[in-house]
């Protein structure tokens, strides 16, 4: 394999059919509009979601899980899709730090993706065609506003938590900015109030390649018939290195050849490093939307909580009875924690109840994904703190 | 370096003991129901108690990372700081009582770090160790080196504790900021409340620590 032109070959109407009727998931469709920050109305919406655990007499026990760029809804049971275990397994079930036996876990898949929530990959019930480039730009507000519809759907006013971590962690602090009387515990985990330029500068990069892909047809391939597997392979091979850190990529792989002993003098993956990112790359576009891809990338660029409220960044929490938990991982180079300190300061001086802890580890922005004992000590006891406050009984 | 976790008390059974009475003291001087703030709070035991006896709203600065994330999985709301330089984020008034447990001798500004507790805070309650206290007197005096105790085991060159003063010396600080002391309790070496009439210059001779609640003059 001298490039990754043999890039997987789902038949694409899986896409769309994943996006309108997804498997394993629950449904809501909504008739109202969803107001979006674009200035556009999106009707009908529709929101593909999981539930794991029970929802309480005194309904005081939900968990909201907000996804990251390329998550969905099956943060804690097997995706249908890849067939994997969910996103957030460590994290999530029985006798986890996030205990399906305590609380009621809503795990929804966010707006503008392709795994059920309205995307550029559903249908526009009023072309019966992919919506594509005609669907809406949306923002972290409008996700949040989705969830809120969903929320209402279920008839939980107020959420016992609200977690996420990366693009989720935003949603997360939209959440806590927006409904404040809604979320009594919020986790915001290696995540910022706002997208750097070099965040954005890197999400560029991946939607150049997705945009420069022949096979992209001006966003129009579902109905082309056609799929920009490489642009986005490539845009995912580039992200990826950004979840990771230099010393991860080096304990992982180091210079080691791939099946070999000797460089071949090619263009071949050669090193194990170029064969691990070809295949993220491909299995990635197996799974997911490149238009999809470009939505939710435009999302995070544009999130910038500070913005939205004077540029006072303070202004975002004001007198907000919310509990915080922020938690940043060292070798994160894609939110450092200098930006979760930001968010910490600007909580404090609003006055809010908030921790902060930063982990040690060399895994990289990934890190809140992955193994992490500290980690899981650390939501344990965030919530289980929350839950005394709250009242919430040890078995409800 | 300032804030370090708190200084190595915690030795010798009796030592833990002189510990727990040093967070008693200070304990019973915060109000029940109170917003409270404590700088350079270690492992959180001092809040533990604090919100499990006198049901306060505490929140910690640590600067160390293991103390900082042992007292989040406790469920306590603390975040990693420095008393010398992130108390200025605080806004004015933010709490009832500011509180320096056995780290005032490790902050390179005692003097800004307690201003700022009294701009915080309605009250400022801080304890620290004696270096009045006869033992470490009679160690300069008859030996002419710095004195290392059990409560204070560290070599000079090695120590975190580089401000140290004794009580009549932050008798006269509390003067220079301005602040009105409240009350005051000086603890022996088992950690008992020296009596409370007796002068200054007793107290400041034997005891091994002293807790300040102080309180900002409008």
């Amino acid at each position: 394999m001298t490039h990754i032109e043999s890039v997987g070959e789902t038949p694409i109407e899986n896409r769309t059919s994943e996006a309108d009727q997804p498997r394993d998931s629950l449904v809501a469709l909504f008739d109202a509009p969803l107001k979006l920050d674009a200035g556009v109305e999106l009707s009908p919406l529709q929101i593909a979601y999981k539930t794991y655990g029970k929802l309480n007499a005194q309904r005081s026990n939900a968990v909201l899980i907000c996804q990251a760029l390329t998550g969905d809804q099956h943060a804690a049971s097997r995706n249908p899709v890849t067939g994997k275990g969910g996103w957030w397994d460590t994290l999530i079930g029985p006798g986890k730090p996030i205990d399906t036996e305590r609380y009621f876990v809503i795990s929804s898949n966010v707006l503008g993706s392709c795994m059920g929530t309205s995307g550029p990959a559903s249908t526009d019930p009023s072309t019966g065609k992919p919506y594509g480039l005609t669907f809406p730009v949306v923002t972290i507000r409008d996700m949040v506003r989705a969830q809120a519809m969903l929320l209402d759907h279920l008839g939980i006013e107020t959420l016992f938590a609200v977690a996420g971590g990366s693009m989720g962690g935003m949603q997360v602090l939209e959440w806590a900015a927006s409904y404040p009387h809604r979320v009594f515990a919020a986790l915001p985990i290696a995540c910022a109030t706002r997208h750097s330029a070099q965040n954005i500068a890197f999400h560029e990069v991946g939607r150049q390649a997705v945009m420069a892909d022949p096979e992209w047809r001006s966003g129009r391939y579902l109905i082309e018939g056609t799929n920009p597997r490489r642009g986005l392979a490539v845009a995912r091979m580039g992200a990826h290195i950004t979840y990771l850190s230099d010393a991860a990529l080096h304990r992982k792989f180091g210079r080691k050849f791939q099946d070999r002993s000797n460089p071949t003098f090619s263009f071949d993956a050669d090193f194990e490093v170029e064969s691990y990112l070809r295949h993220q790359g491909i299995a990635f576009v197996e799974r997911f939307d490149a238009n999809s891809y470009l939505y939710l990338t435009r999302a995070m660029d544009y999130f910038d909580l500070a913005a939205d409220h004077d540029g006072i960044l303070a202004n975002a929490f004001k007198s907000s009875k919310t509990r915080f938990c922020v938690v940043s991982f060292t070798s994160d180079w894609l939110f450092p924690t200098s930006e979760s300190r930001a968010t910490v300061h600007s909580l404090n001086a609003s006055g809010a109840r908030v921790s902060f802890a930063e982990i040690v580890t060399d895994k990289g922005h990934d890190a809140f994904l992955l193994e992490e004992p500290e980690l899981f000590g650390i939501v344990r006891g965030f919530l289980e703190g929350a839950a005394t406050a709250r009242g919430l009984d040890r078995a409800s | 370096m300032t804030m370090q976790p708190r200084p190595p008390i915690a030795g010798s059974d009796h030592m833990r003991s002189t510990a727990r009475m040093d967070h008693l003291m200070v304990a019973e001087m915060v109000e029940r129901g109170a917003k409270v703030l404590d700088v350079g709070c270690g492992d959180g035991e001092l809040l533990k108690i604090l919100t499990e006896t006198r049901n306060v709203d505490g929140r910690g600065i640590e600067i160390s990372r293991e103390g900082v994330n042992e007292c989040v999985a406790k469920g306590l709301a603390v975040i990693q700081g420095d008393a010398d330089t992130d108390l200025v984020d605080y806004p004015d008034d933010a709490f009832d009582y500011v509180i320096l447990s056995q780290t005032l001798q490790a902050t390179s500004q005692p003097r800004h770090v307690i201003e700022h507790m009294l701009r915080i805070g309605r009250c400022a309650i801080v304890s620290f160790p004696n270096f009045g206290h006869w033992k470490i007197r009679l160690e300069l005096l008859m030996h002419g080196r710095m004195p290392r105790t059990d409560n204070l085991p560290d070599t000079w060159y090695e120590t975190p504790n580089i401000h140290f003063c004794t009580i009549k010396d932050f008798r006269e600080l509390s003067e220079v900021v301005g602040a009105k002391m409240d009350k005051a309790v000086a603890l022996n070496a088992w950690g008992q409340p020296l009596r409370l009439n007796a002068p200054w210059w007793f107290w400041n001779l034997f005891g091994e620590q002293a807790v300040f609640l102080l309180r900002r003059r409008d």
